[in-house]
Parts: structure tokens; sequence; C-alpha cells
């Protein structure tokens, strides 16, 4: 269970995240939207305490992320940027980080099933950037864990690889996992996700399903349904 | 920590820059050690390169380490990890890297010289200590500074100008200030103001080393007259060493607050 409490964050002056109250404890694949600059990568690394809240908590299963760094272990993380260093090998960089983890996993599956095993003894810095988000993704689904943070999993990933991506996405959904993710393609939302937390300007101003976002604003397509929320709330 | 020191230093040995650097030592040293005869001057012309291009180096280093590996950092900063143990993991890694290059340029060439069995063992051994202490003391402030901004170019122009500062203009403004408070007894002042830059602390522990007076110039001279030649290295050492664990524990302290 995540538990959003008053979550206010400030970058100087500018307020990116409002009083932000979210509880996310059913198992599912919880979509967040908005439009660029709503706060969405914010609300993410809050959770995952990459950034510090200016006021409110964030509890996960009961721990708040701020006095400890031990619940990240039940959290898989795929940033929006996939950068690694230069120098090391993909192999290597998969030990690295199961090492870190101090979690032994098998990502034989993930590396066929992204076709990467001819990549796995070339240096990072040789790899196209379509290639690094597949490395990307093989460590953000390499561990099993409860929860899932996604920012923008589907970025630079080619038609197939996506397809992929659903599939891995899908699986883990049915293992009972939370998965929470950003992404800008409407039809992949439509397709997967259970639930639609949509941001503007640092506000939550729906949450719910994809039926009820759709009474709500009287369309059944998703993409002229946000574009009516955000129209409506002032934007 | 010992996690995150074996990867960046695994990750830096084999990279192109840490291998130049190590090739300009052994090239130079070699250099400097062939066209004199002398070993006292060796020494001194070798102690000049240390002052001016560590600290250089270890800046311009430090800042495209923390901004080239930025996404990389949050990446790691994601796993059950400690904020601490990552940065000074990564920071030691670095300055380690850079530590050993310059270490392993400058001993190789010295020790085909027979450096060992030479009565210039302990004036070597100065050189290296002040050169590693100044790796770590500047990628350190290098680290900090990087980390407390995000604006890489902002960060970079900091990093550079803090060199600059403490490798070309400070002894220009202690000069200045001795000229302004001549009237005055200047000896405390000029003494506080060497620990307050590492690179004349490090200057000035190579010179207590090597014992000319005649080169030491008023900073040495006084050390040299208040600590005496044992005593002034050890605690020139110790402040080097101090030089380290503050912007190190800045460095923490920046870390921690941080949104990354």
């Amino acid at each position: 269970m995540i538990e959003i409490n008053g979550l206010n964050k400030f970058y100087g002056n500018h307020h990116v995240l409002k009083d932000i109250n979210l509880d996310i404890g059913e198992p599912g694949i919880y979509a967040i939207l908005g439009p660029n600059g709503s706060g969405k990568s914010t609300l993410l690394k809050c959770i995952i305490g990459l950034v510090n809240p200016r006021q409110g908590g964030i509890k996960v299963d009961e721990v708040s992320v701020s006095d400890t760094h031990v619940y990240r272990k039940k959290i898989s993380y795929l940033p929006q940027i996939a950068r690694f260093p230069d120098n090391l090998r993909v192999y290597e960089l998969i030990r690295l980080i199961k090492d870190i983890r101090n979690e032994d996993a098998d990502e034989t599956d993930l590396v066929r099933l992204f076709h990467m095993e001819g990549e796995m003894r070339k240096r990072l810095r040789n790899l196209s950037g379509g290639t690094r988000q597949k490395v990307n993704m093989i460590l953000g689904f390499l561990f099993d864990t409860p929860y899932m943070i996604l920012d923008e999993p589907t970025v630079s990933l080619d038609p197939v690889s996506l397809t992929k991506f659903r599939k891995l996405i899908s699986e883990k959904k049915e293992q009972g996992k939370i998965i929470i993710y950003t992404t800008h393609i409407m039809n992949l939302v439509e397709e997967l996700s259970d639930q639609i937390i949509l941001l503007l300007e640092g506000r939550i101003i729906f949450k719910g399903g994809l039926a009820e976002i759709y009474s709500e604003s009287g369309t059944s397509s998703l993409e002229n349904a946000i574009a009516l929320m955000v129209e409506k709330n002032g934007k | 920590m010992r996690k995150f020191i074996k990867y960046s230093f695994v990750d830096l040995i084999q990279s192109y820059w840490t291998i130049l650097y190590f090739i300009f030592f052994l090239v130079v040293t070699s250099a400097i050690l062939y066209f004199s005869a002398d070993m006292t001057k060796s020494i001194v012309s070798m102690m000049n390169i240390v002052l001016v291009l560590i600290p250089l180096v270890s800046i311009v280093f430090g800042a495209i380490y923390y901004y080239n590996s930025r996404e990389f950092t949050e990446l790691l900063l994601a796993q059950p990890v400690r904020r601490r143990s990552l940065i000074l993991g990564q920071y030691t890694g670095l300055a380690l890297s850079l530590s050993l290059s310059f270490s392993a340029g400058i001993a190789i060439p010295f020790i085909l010289k027979g450096i060992f069995v030479s009565e210039h063992l302990m004036d070597f051994l100065l050189i290296l200590l002040a050169g590693i202490g100044l790796s770590f003391s500047m990628t350190a402030i290098a680290y900090a500074t990087a980390l407390k901004h995000e604006n890489k170019i902002l960060g970079f122009g900091i990093s550079l100008f803090i060199w600059f500062f403490l490798a070309v203009l400070y002894d220009g403004l202690i000069l200045l200030l001795l000229i302004v408070f001549k009237d005055y007894p200047t000896d405390s002042m000029a003494i506080v103001l060497t620990f307050l830059n590492p690179i004349d602390l490090s200057r000035v522990m190579i010179m207590l080393g090597l014992d000319i007076a005649a080169l030491m110039g008023y900073t040495g001279a006084l050390f040299l007259k208040f600590f005496g030649s044992a005593t002034g290295i050890i605690i020139t050492l110790f402040s080097v060493f101090c030089w380290i664990v503050v912007p190190a524990l800045l460095m923490v302290r920046i870390a921690k607050k941080k949104d990354f």
C-alpha cells in the first residue's frame, strides 16, 4: 500500500506538486497522465525517494519513505532517461545492480525476450538509444518486487519491443503487483490501465477507472476525454 | 560503500582519460629526470607540475564525472542504498583512480632512476602524498560544487574559478595583504592564510621536506621558523587531510538535501 498525504513540492518558487493525497493499495496498473511539466515524474520520484517533499508524507507498506532506504527493496524503478557508465559492459551492469541490491535474479528470459543475447558483452557507450532503453527495461523488470514504478517506459522503444513490454506488464499485473507508470501513448493506457490519475499543474484533477473518465467527459476516446478535462480545469 | 567504490573505480580505470593522465605523468616525469642530473631540481620541477596540474585535472574530471553519471546516479539511488554510501563511494572511486594514474605515472620513472636507494626518497614520498592529497581534496570540492549546481555550465564555471583562485590568485592576494599590512606583524596572518589553501599547504609541505631555505618563499620559511621541519610536515599533512574531510562532509550534506 502506498499512501501519499498532503504532499507538496516546490522547485525554488515553482509549486510543482500541490497537496497530493493518494492511496494506492489494490493490485493493478495505474497510469499517471498529464501534460508536460504537470509533475508526473516528480510524483514518482517522491515515492522512490529521489526527491524530498517540502510538506506531507509518503508511506510504503506503513514505512515512511523519508526514514529509511530499505523500503526500496520492494520497488523496481525504471527511469525516464537510460544512461549508464560508458565503460561497463551490459552483463557487468546487470551484475552490478544485482550486487548493489544484494539480490539474485535471472535475466535470461528478459534478455531473450528483447533479443539482447548478442549485446551482452558490448560496452554501454557503443549501444544505440533504443538498445539502451532495452537494457533499462531488463533492469526494471529483473527483480520480483511488489511495486513497480516506470517513468515513460515506452520512450524510444521500437514497435516489436513495445509489444513485448505490453506482455511483460500484463504478466506482472496477473502476478498481483502494483504498477505505476507515466506515458503519453493513449492507446497503451486504454489497453492496459486499471486506474488513471490525471495531473494538471501539480494537482490531481481526476482519479478513477476508464469507464468513469468516459462517462464524466461524455466521450469514448481517452485522448478527447483528457483534453476536455484539462481544458475544463483551466488550461 | 565498498561496492560503489569498486564500480566507479573499475569504470574509470578503463577510461581513456585516466590512461592518458597516467601516460602524461609517465612522459613528463621521465623527461624531467632524463634532462636534469640534479635530483633536487627534478623534484622541484615535479612539485610545480603537481601543484598546478593535479588540482586542475581533479576539479575538471570531478565535475565532468558527476554530470556524466547524473542519470546513472539516479538509477542507483532508486535501489535500496544510502545516499551517503553512494555519493562517498563514487567520489572515493574517482579520487582513487586519479591518484593511482598519477602515482604510477611518476613512480615508475623515479623507481627506475633508483629513488629507493637515494637520499631523496623522503622528498619523492612527500610529492606523492601531496599529489594524492590534492587529488582527493580537489575532487571533493568539484563533486560538492557539481552536486550543489544542477546547471552544468554554472557548476563547471564555479569549480574552475575555485581552482583559479586557489592556484593562481591566492598567492597574489597574500602578497598584496603583506604589502598593505607591512607595518604590522604579519607572520601569524600569513600562516593562517596558508592553512586556508590546500595547494599552498602542499607546497609548504614538500618544501619543508626538501629543506632548501632559498626556495621556500616567505610562508615556507615561516613554517620552518614556527614549527621546525618535522612538526611542520606533520601539521601540513594533517591540514591537507582536513581539506579532504571537510569538503567530503559538505558533499554528503548537499547530497542528502538534493532532489535528483
